[in-house]
């Protein structure tokens, strides 16, 4: 009992964090048909700022966690938003090819400028939550796991709504689908696309300050989770954020669950076991778990 | 009176093929106009000149402006609605998620009270997928989410296409219903002749990227050449 609630909380935080960055994917994928190669130096480029706020002083004195935490997603937003009219903007004309190269530049020069602007070593990044447990009917739970998976899928959650309760949200999903009838109705559709970045942003920085205090901080923190959330996103099918989230989740668990009760599991295979998981989904289920088929009539 | 919509010698082209060689039309308040033409003419083009979904040159005229060149989301928020070929339905949202995206440009909440007099059957269809919607249905659907824009001027690609003869009549009684108790001028390209000129007041004929012929709907109903090329009688 006592193991298995551990290992499913675990898997719960480290899908959390998959989930969140998947879900920053499949936003950029279903606007564009664009995967953002960046998307973790990105994450990991906030998660250096918020390292910056928490740790130099500013005006005198430092932040204290949550103020830094909300700071960066502010901070977060702008880039995101930035990177998409300084960079990809101007490629709008151009193939899905040429935009995959820039997001792939844009990956080496995040990454060597956080190496040299912070150096490359790897840095303590605090954590928001205690590392004591909860004891509920003689099972120990993790406040830490706990914590993190709250945070991010109240992040998720929050953008939900936006996308399912705002009229500018509505107006990005029928961007998505059906870009020209929505310029046709009045919608400036290229800066929804910037706005898709600034979100994307922020779910990267989520996703980067939970990791960060169990992988520690450096430049090279988000690459491995990237390829999670990439195989999370395609287990869900890359067109659906549901199928992302669920994708994140699951796989969070299901290696927690392989590593707690198949020794042969260790640390080192669980990127390979992750990838053929997602190998043997995509042969029973070429679509995604996820991957809706629109009925569509003449 | 100047008209509500001009287009003067506008032509426009698709990489190097030339589609438009200089059209020049014009469309008053309160009016239907019929654009005709065989497959290939220009009609669509000439709709997506206006629009700015296609580049054009020569002058666009729309309520005493000129239009630039700012693209179809300008175009909308000057007064034009373009129900393009295809309908343009988001197959993935809803019936009302369609509607209300019709009403996006619109300050505070829409008012559907008026579209759902012409359109009633889309209250009870509400949260329906609009993908599994009929040819007929979402046809339907985009003159309704058009109507919310509150245009001046509804450009119509086609209505007719895929559709049974009944259902396209249908739809060419709700367009005339639009214009007669709204007041809202229409410019309809058709390839079915008969139903246009039965719907519309004047009509032009396109040939290859001109305009061949033009008149008012009994002119053309008479003329020989329109009538054994494009109504077969
Ligand atoms: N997207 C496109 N790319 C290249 N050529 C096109 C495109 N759309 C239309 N054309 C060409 O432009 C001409 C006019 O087409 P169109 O306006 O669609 O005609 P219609 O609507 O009258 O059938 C045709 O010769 C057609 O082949
Ligand atoms: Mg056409």
């Amino acid at each position: 009992m006592q193991q298995f609630f551990q290992a499913l909380m675990a898997g719960l935080a480290d899908g959390a964090i998959f989930a969140s960055l998947a879900l920053a994917l499949v936003l950029i994928y279903k606007a564009t048909e664009v995967i953002n190669f960046a998307q973790g130096e990105m994450a990991m480029f906030t998660t250096y700022i918020a390292y910056a706020l928490l740790t130099h002083p500013h005006f005198g004195h430092t932040l204290s966690y949550w103020p830094a935490f909300f700071m960066t997603l502010v901070i977060a937003f702008v880039f995101g938003v930035g990177l998409q009219r300084v960079v990809i903007k101007p490629l709008e004309k151009a193939s899905v090819l040429t935009v995959v190269m820039a997001t792939i530049a844009l990956l080496v020069i995040l990454n060597g400028l956080a190496a040299w602007i912070w150096s490359p070593e790897l840095k303590f990044f605090p954590s928001p939550f205690p590392t004591s447990t909860w004891v509920i009917g003689g099972v120990h739970i993790s406040k830490q796991d706990t914590g993190t998976f709250g945070v991010t899928l109240a992040c998720v959650f929050v953008l939900w709504l936006f996308f399912r309760f705002t009229k500018l949200g509505l107006a990005m999903r029928a961007g998505a689908v059906n870009p020209v009838a929505a310029r046709l109705l009045g919608v400036r559709t290229s800066w929804l696309l910037a706005l898709g970045w600034g979100f994307a942003a922020v779910l990267g920085a989520v996703s980067g300050m939970m990791s960060a205090p169990t992988n520690f901080l450096s430049p090279s923190m988000m690459q491995a989770v990237l390829i999670f959330a990439f195989a999370s996103a395609v287990l869900g099918g890359l067109e659906s954020p549901v199928g992302a989230v669920a994708g994140g989740l699951g796989l969070g668990v299901l290696l927690s669950m392989l590593g707690t009760y198949v020794h042969p599991v260790t640390p080192e295979l669980r990127l390979p076991v992750a990838l053929l998981i997602l190998l043997v989904v995509l042969l029973i289920k070429p679509a995604g778990l996820f991957g809706r088929v629109v009925v569509r009539r003449v | 009176m100047a008209p509500l919509l001009e287009l003067k010698d506008v032509s426009a082209r698709y990489g190097p093929v030339a589609a438009l060689h200089g059209v020049s039309l014009t469309v008053d308040a309160g009016e239907i106009v019929a654009i005709l033409g065989a497959n290939g003419a220009g009609k669509t083009t000439t709709l997506r000149a206006v629009s700015g979904t296609v580049r054009r040159d020569g002058d666009v005229v729309f309520a005493g402006k000129r239009l630039g060149r700012m693209g179809p989301e300008g175009t909308a928020r000057a007064g034009i609605a373009h129900v393009p070929e295809g309908r343009g339905i988001f197959a993935e949202l809803t019936v009302w998620e369609n509607l209300r995206m019709g009403a996006y440009m619109r300050r505070g909440r829409p008012n559907f009270s008026t579209v759902l007099e012409y359109f009633p059957w889309l209250d009870a269809r509400r949260n329906q997928q609009a993908g599994t919607l009929s040819g007929g249905e979402q046809q339907m659907l985009a003159l309704a989410r058009a109507f919310l824009q509150r245009p001046r001027l509804l450009m119509l690609d086609e209505p007719s296409l895929g559709l049974a003869p009944l259902v396209t009549r249908e739809v060419f009684r709700v367009v005339s219903d639009l214009n007669h108790k709204e007041g809202l001028a229409v410019l309809v390209v058709e390839q079915n002749a008969a139903i246009a000129l039965g719907a519309a007041q004047r009509a032009y004929v396109l040939e290859t990227g001109n305009v061949a012929l033009s008149g008012t709907a009994e002119q053309l109903k008479s003329d020989d050449a329109v009538r054994s090329a494009y109504l077969g009688y």
